[in-house]
């Protein structure tokens, strides 16, 4: 059963089964990874901002380097108006990129690989930033969908098209990160599979295979993780600065 | 016949992708919803305290820390560019002393070489005067000398030529007769015997 390539994104409950009326809310490895992500994040940039140190130690520079790097990210992209915003970019980052990362760890779970999850915060961003576009804008955030410089006759079309676009912008958003996750998991998983049964003969093949999936798959996790980040302030930009 | 063959076969369809999409057969564990409430409450939990106490308790500390950076880095920047100006005014003064001290150097110099020529002048002046006397003194006496020669050579001539004489003729000639002769023509012949 460990063969199986997609075992490893098996939900499992962890301690009893938790019954809030009819909805399961038990604690399982997904929870677990959760609160752990959440957890390191925290630990790493308490004791990144606890002293006040003219010339920072390490931690209080991968702090100060992570916060001034999700603070140019959001002012390059979203412009000085996004940056009451700033709190829940940077604990957006901060969570998928840690649940990435503790997921590139043997044998543990990783929370993103989970359509569901990824969903929830995109759909969250999703209307977030939707009910920002017509608080800032009233009515006219419906702009947003009639680009200008368009020939008339062709207006219906746009706007049809850019009211799709923007529809879908929860599922692109949540999907590529669960996609792109699940797929790397499972890839590594098919490799490592390749190098039991090739055995010694055989297998070293698909170990630096593993070995290179590995690097590229960190790279990844970062990737997308800063990837839902930057899509996140883009579309911010688009409600707070409208601009078709 | 044809719609329930197809509907059918849609009903099966679908009977299919739900047990290759259940987690027993080894489909996708992802689109099984046994667990989707669970996730969604513990990550808007999770999501939500971790958020919370960032934007609460550690963002601004990090946002002070790096403003009091700023501004400390800013303060010492002020400083040093208040110490450059400070010791530039110095090398300016340092520089002014120096070239102060070099003209007055400069001065002193002068004023020794003019003593000093002065002094070389004054002794020049006193020496050539001293030789210039001398010299004086040494023509005149030459020229003494050479006023009274003639009448020297005169008396040297009148004697020689009266012993001459005597001898020749073995008497006595009038004294004043031979010098008479002397004289006469050493006034003629002058210029020919003493080049004056």
């Amino acid at each position: 059963m460990a063969a199986n390539p997609m075992y490893q994104f098996n939900v499992y409950r962890i301690g009893p089964e938790i019954k809030l009326g009819e909805i399961d809310l038990s604690f399982t490895n997904a929870s677990l990874f959760m609160v752990l992500s959440a957890l390191t994040v925290l630990i790493i940039f308490k004791l990144g901002s606890k002293k006040n140190i003219i010339i920072p130690n390490k931690i209080q520079l991968l702090a100060e380097l992570s916060y001034s790097f999700i603070s140019k990210m959001i002012s390059d992209t979203a412009g000085t108006k996004a940056k009451p915003y700033f709190s829940f970019i940077f604990s957006l980052f901060m969570f998928v990129l840690f649940c990435n990362m503790l997921g590139m760890i043997p044998y543990s779970f990783t929370v993103t690989s989970h359509i569901i999850v990824t969903f929830v915060l995109a759909a969250f961003i999703f209307i977030g930033v939707t009910i920002i576009g017509f608080l800032k804008h009233g009515l006219g955030y419906l702009k947003l969908f009639v680009p200008s410089g368009v020939p008339i006759v062709l207006l219906p079309l746009i706007v049809v098209i850019e009211i799709i676009s923007y529809l879908s912008r929860p599922i692109s958003l949540s999907v590529r990160l669960f996609a792109n996750m699940m797929a790397g998991h499972t890839m590594m998983k098919v490799f490592g599979g390749f190098v039991v049964s090739l055995g010694i003969v055989g297998g070293w093949l698909p170990l630096s295979f593993s070995v290179a999936l590995t690097g590229l798959e960190i790279l990844v996790a970062f990737l997308q993780a800063y990837v839902f980040a930057i899509l996140t302030c883009i579309y911010l930009n688009d409600a707070l600065n409208l601009h078709h | 016949m044809f719609i329930k063959k197809t509907l059918f076969s849609i009903i099966s369809y679908c009977a299919l992708i739900k047990t290759a999409l259940s987690a027993e057969s080894g489909g996708m564990p992802q689109l099984d919803p046994e667990f989707w409430f669970s996730q969604i409450f513990w990550l808007v939990f999770t999501f939500g305290l971790l958020f919370l106490i960032l934007s609460k308790f550690i963002l601004p500390n990090i946002s002070s820390n790096l403003e009091n950076r700023k501004s400390q880095i800013l303060e010492n920047i002020e400083k040093a560019e208040e110490q450059r100006q400070e010791s530039e005014d110095k090398i300016k003064e340092f520089d002014k002393i120096i070239y102060e001290s070099k003209v007055q150097a400069k001065n002193i110099l002068n004023e020794a070489k003019k003593k000093i020529s002065e002094d070389i002048n004054n002794k020049k002046k006193v020496l050539e005067d001293e030789i210039n006397s001398e010299i004086k003194a040494v023509e005149n006496e030459i020229n003494e000398l050479r006023k009274r020669s003639p009448e020297t050579i005169n008396q040297i001539a009148i004697s020689t030529s009266s012993d001459l004489l005597k001898q020749l003729i073995g008497a006595d000639v009038n004294q004043s007769n031979i010098s008479a002769i002397v004289e006469d023509l050493s006034k003629k012949e002058k210029g020919k015997y003493y080049g004056v």
